[in-house]
């Protein structure tokens, strides 16, 4: 890990493959999306979405959300200047906004289902728990990730020699929040 | 080498400040009637702007490499392309269909 390899191009080859990997994943979610919009108000059955989402929690989700994106860019600077201190301290408090957002996640899903809105309930049910259930999961693996590296950084095993695989952490971390970004206003704001 | 000089962390917390502030002006936009009819443009430009600046600043783009731009940006324009032609062709069936 500590050995950097580089590209032809004198480019970080993990950097390369893993903004090769998010331009992947905006195609995965422009299909959820897509897909969404498409079946936009053609359910036959309520719940509707004006019934049923709660726009101030969602909107504290995702103040959430974007505090830790700013929790990761702290971080990886604390982690590239070698303060390991703030480092740990903010890979922490990253994942903890992560686990706080999943946590809305799972209590808005659980309120919607005794609300009577199931995977199968409707046109909406079936396309909005796919896509933000998608999201969802990638956080959770952001949060592990993220987790793993707070860790090794525990161990004294994450210094400036990987801040590589921080920024790499990040930028995935980073992605999972511009995704949000858009579901927040496409599926939430435009009912 | 792919790395230039990354922000400082007093612009990461700029950022920070104008994205919480465009989320503000998004939910106020929702809430308040007179905006109602234009509500749709002003929440794409919103939610696109904040996206920039989470992808220049956050992931570093405007500092980086224009090569990861590129691996970025390319997808990113076909996913739009993607999203908007599956509703030109959806909208287009049912208009064809209903002759509504």
């Amino acid at each position: 890990m500590a050995h950097a390899h580089h590209t032809s191009m004198g480019l970080d080859s993990r950097k390369m493959a893993f903004w090769a990997f998010i331009g992947s994943e905006c195609l995965l979610f422009a299909s959820l999306i897509s897909t969404y919009l498409l079946y936009k108000g053609r359910s036959q059955v309520g719940p509707y979405p004006h019934e049923i989402l709660n726009i101030p929690f969602t909107s504290f989700s995702t103040f959430d959300l974007l505090m830790s994106s700013l929790a990761m860019v702290l971080a990886l600077a604390a982690v590239q200047r070698g303060d390991m201190r703030q480092g740990k301290l903010w890979l922490f408090v990253t994942a903890l906004l992560g686990l706080i957002f999943l946590g809305g996640q799972v209590w808005e899903f659980n309120h919607f289902y005794h609300q009577g809105l199931g995977l199968t309930t409707n046109l909406f049910g079936s396309t909005f728990y796919v896509l933000t259930g998608t999201h969802g999961a990638h956080v959770t693996v952001g949060v592990i990730w993220l987790l793993t590296l707070w860790v090794q950084a525990l161990r004294g095993k994450l210094g400036p020699a990987q801040a590589m695989t921080v920024e790499i952490t990040g930028l995935y971390w980073h992605f999972v929040d511009v995704v949000w970004i858009i579901i927040f206003t496409v599926v939430y704001l435009i009912q | 080498m792919s790395e230039q000089a990354h922000a400082t962390t007093g612009t990461y917390l700029r950022v920070a400040a104008i994205l919480v502030m465009i989320t503000l002006i998004e939910v106020g936009v929702f809430y308040v009637p007179a905006f109602q009819s234009a509500l749709v443009p002003i929440l794409l430009v919103l939610s696109a702007v904040k996206f920039a600046l989470v992808v220049m600043f956050y992931m570093h783009l405007k500092f980086d490499n224009r090569f990861f731009t590129f691996l970025f940006g390319g997808p990113l324009l076909l996913a739009f392309a993607v999203v908007v032609s599956l509703l030109f062709i959806f909208y287009g069936a049912v208009r064809l269909r209903t002759g509504v």
